[in-house]
């Protein structure tokens, strides 16, 4: 059977991917600034909370997210669709990791800036987003990418819980055709072909801003 | 609650047992493409670089339906146990060649001008000076790694290796009524409990070695 024909459905697979990418992506860096904030802080009501769900976020796993989110939370009277199941537990993953690394590039900044803010008479919280919060997330950015592509890949689990991406449609088109080495070997190498040359940037990018660049 | 439990603890040697397992061969797997990635041949450097991006560019449940239902010579196919742990212990030689090569790295040049100053061959510098202090920086970032490996265990469940995810979903199925998210807040509570302590170690240990250095 002519796998070709086939490749379309591939196409469109990825499509679903990249959104899903996207948007956990997106709402996880945005809740993980949220988080590394939280954790950041001086206040202990804020600062064990925070600690305490970055923890979990980072220590299961993002299938068993999936999970729960996908089969835990209709128990609980709360329906999802698949999509936006996996939007949730892809987002709620990026955004654990993505705190300890937005929170990584905050400490990394040095001491003195904020001292020379308080001496040129800036208030905390002005030397903080204005001064502190850009240096610090500038050097958080080749991580923040590195956890882009790994988001972009852990998104072939919402295969389990039947997302249509590309992993689910590369499982039906191999079903069909019966030629899984040749389907699944295809399936990599569109993963690849996006998380490799991705990786390259991201190293680049990290080059660049360790000479001070960019 | 109590049967949940206890489904979900019987998939957990299996948990232990594909992780180990995969970890191993990621060791030993590593050092050939840690020495392909350090060679002075820059074919030999190119080329392991590449195959350690592209197998890092795939994701691991990629990895198992290409082994599980893809590969068929003869007779011969991989059972689910076997394709899991083959096919997570590539991506750990990968992973674990690069932080191998991350801990060569954070060796000082000095090092070997004086193992080459003080005449010792180029295998006893290896392996006797310079290795023992790369993985000793590396250790922090291979247990971080192991505990990411323990996480990427539960896509066996994917291909039917019996673990403890694979327990939770069947136990979910199977009492759709009242198991819920039981199952799943059961086996995430025993990933949790695994990985912490692990954590804590590692987070210590690096920062011992940050100061010894």
């Amino acid at each position: 059977m002519d796998l070709t024909e086939y490749l379309p459905r591939l196409g469109q697979g990825l499509l679903v991917s990249l959104q899903l990418t996207a948007l956990s992506v997106v709402f996880g860096y945005v809740i993980g600034l949220a988080f590394a904030l939280g954790v950041s802080s001086r206040r202990p009501w804020l600062k064990w909370p925070a600690l305490v769900v970055v923890e979990i976020g980072r220590g299961i796993p993002a299938l068993v997210v999936l999970y729960i989110v996908y089969f835990g939370l209709p128990a609980l009277g709360v329906l999802f669709e698949n999509f936006w199941a996996a939007v949730i537990g892809l987002t709620f993953t990026a955004a654990a990791y993505s705190s300890e690394m937005i929170r990584g590039g905050i400490q990394s900044v040095p001491a003195v800036q904020r001292e020379a803010a308080s001496a040129l008479g800036l208030s905390r919280t002005t030397s903080f987003v204005r001064i502190v919060l850009p240096q610090g997330l500038r050097s958080s950015i080749p991580a923040l990418m590195g956890l882009a592509i790994m988001s972009f890949q852990a998104t072939s689990l919402a295969y389990s819980i039947s997302v249509n991406e590309l992993m689910s449609q590369a499982y039906q088109v191999s079903t069909i055709t019966f030629q899984y080495l040749a389907v699944y070997t295809i399936t990599g190498l569109i993963f690849a072909a996006i998380a490799v040359p991705a990786t390259w940037l991201s190293v680049w990018v990290e080059h660049r801003l360790a000479r001070g660049a960019v | 609650m109590g049967d949940a439990l206890l489904v979900v603890l019987l998939g957990l040697p299996m948990t232990l047992l594909v992780t180990a397992l995969a970890f191993a061969i990621g060791l030993v797997g590593g050092i050939p493409l840690m020495i392909g990635l350090r060679s002075r041949i820059r074919a030999v450097r190119l080329a392991c670089r590449f195959v350690v991006d592209l197998i890092r560019g795939v994701p691991p449940i990629v990895w198992l339906f290409l082994l599980y239902f893809g590969v068929s010579i003869g007779a011969f196919r991989f059972d689910s146990l076997t394709a899991a742990v083959w096919g997570l212990g590539i991506i750990s030689s990968a992973y674990l060649a690069e932080i191998y090569r991350g801990g060569f790295a954070t060796v000082p040049r000095g090092q070997s001008e004086a193992a080459s100053a003080l005449g010792l061959g180029r295998t006893v510098t290896f392996g006797r000076v310079l290795a023992p202090q790369a993985l000793r920086t590396a250790l922090p970032s291979i247990a971080t790694y192991l505990l990411s490996l323990l996480k990427d265990s539960s896509i066996a469940s994917t291909i039917g290796v019996a673990d403890m995810v694979f327990n939770a979903t069947m136990f979910a199925r199977q009492n759709p009524a009242t198991a819920g998210i039981v199952p799943f807040f059961i086996a995430a509570a025993v990933y949790l409990i695994i990985s912490v302590p692990v954590a804590v170690t590692a987070r210590r240990l690096d920062t011992r070695l940050r100061r010894t250095h």
